[in-house]
């Protein structure tokens, strides 16, 4: 109870507090998933992507 | 709650009710619990519109009739199919499925074979057919680095202007120019080919039956003509090419383009590669197209679990109530 209760004072107590949590959270589930999503499809599609053979044409890269 | 419930229809007969529980009281005999025993309708008249015979004749006329005049209007109902005296000599063999690297709901293109597939297009198929929709941007990042693809383009001239003359002029290609046709126009390119058109290659996996296994079957399909068959001078036989006669030879032979990377240029991997390539060239969205169905999938599948979840969190009151029934105490 006491966990919900923290919860409960620290997050949904305040709108002022809610609204940039809910923003926040928003911002950064969608980078944590789209980077978790593409590390999986490069891992599932590894050597095939432009990415993977890139290395074998372009030699310099200062 | 079942001896309560039989309690109730006993008590129910000689309550005040009587009157109106007479009518109820046959299908209160089959009620299985008082749960129901408000809601439990009187027994249907005997007969019905629902179950007359003229309304059976009525529906059959229905669904006959329109199934007679659906098929008079189309020829043949959807999703059954017709019987047709097709054969596979006017239709084309149709082409057997083969293990794409990109086949799987989750599989990006061999951008490798892109490459190679890019070059087997320039220099064996791009001396008769177009590929008007692809413009050399279109590779960077795909099959070749930027500065590969400024110098490929460059090798080549488009007319461009007019200039401050009036004049149009000639000037090395750039990377917003699209790749250059073999033939200025249709005529020209039917007048080279004995009067057949090669297709615009852009779309052709899209455009064809079968699609990329269609177009590598019939790359490496060419066989000579079965006994009975003849095929008209200038045009060659290819069971995968509907009616059999195709204009185009067969032009992948092994060791018919040099592959920097190493890769033994049979007949069957140069048409694997090139039909790739055209794949890509009709969908070049697809690598992207896959990735976000599969993050569309994850979030879509998330939001409806959590919906059906909350629907039985929120019904659950309602789905788990009784309703009991207490008979008055000084029934006579």
């Amino acid at each position: 109870m006491s966990l919900a209760n923290n919860f409960y004072n620290l997050i949904f107590k305040r709108n002022s507090v809610y609204v940039p949590v809910v923003f926040a959270s928003a911002f950064a589930f969608g980078i944590g998933f789209d980077l978790g999503t593409t590390a999986f499809w490069d891992s599932w599609n590894k050597g095939k992507q432009w990415k993977d053979i890139r290395h074998n044409y372009v030699q310099q890269e200062e | 709650m079942a001896s309560k419930a039989t309690t109730a229809r006993t008590l129910l007969r000689s309550s005040a009710w009587s009157t109106s529980s007479r009518t109820a009281a046959p299908s209160f005999k089959q009620s299985f619990g008082a749960r129901f025993a408000s809601t439990q309708s009187s027994t249907a008249p005997a007969s019905s519109v629902f179950t007359s015979g003229a309304t059976l004749a009525a529906a059959t006329g229905l669904t006959v009739g329109s199934i007679a005049w659906y098929t008079h209007l189309y020829g043949e109902l959807p999703l059954i199919g017709g019987v047709s005296a097709s054969s596979l000599a006017d239709n084309g063999l149709h082409p057997a499925e083969h293990p794409w690297s990109h086949k799987g709901v989750l599989d990006s293109f061999d951008h490798a074979s892109i490459r190679r597939g890019y070059q087997v297009y320039r220099e064996v198929c791009a001396a008769c057919h177009s590929l008007d929709r692809i413009a050399w941007r279109n590779l960077v990042g795909v099959s070749h680095a930027v500065d590969e693809v400024k110098e490929m383009a460059a090798e080549v001239e488009y007319e461009d202007g007019p200039n401050d003359q009036g004049e149009m002029f000639q000037r090395p290609g750039k990377l917003s120019d699209y790749m250059p046709k073999p033939y200025p126009n249709e005529e020209a390119a039917r007048a080279g080919n004995a009067g057949a058109l090669p297709p615009d290659l852009s779309l052709i996996v899209k455009a064809r039956h079968g699609a990329a296994d269609y177009v590598y079957s019939l790359l490496t399909g060419y066989i000579d003509p079965p006994a009975g068959v003849t095929v008209r001078e200038g045009l060659n036989y290819n069971p995968y090419f509907p009616g059999g006669a195709i204009a185009m030879a067969r032009v992948l032979f092994d060791g018919l383009v040099e592959y920097p990377d190493g890769t033994p240029a049979t007949t069957s991997q140069m048409a694997k590669d090139v039909t790739t390539f055209l794949h890509w060239a009709a969908e070049p969205e697809h690598d992207e197209r896959k990735k976000i169905g599969l993050q569309a999938l994850i979030i879509f599948g998330s939001l409806l679990t959590l919906s059906l979840y909350t629907k039985r969190f929120k019904w659950t009151p309602l789905k788990t109530r009784k309703i009991v029934y207490v008979p008055p105490k000084d029934a006579h």
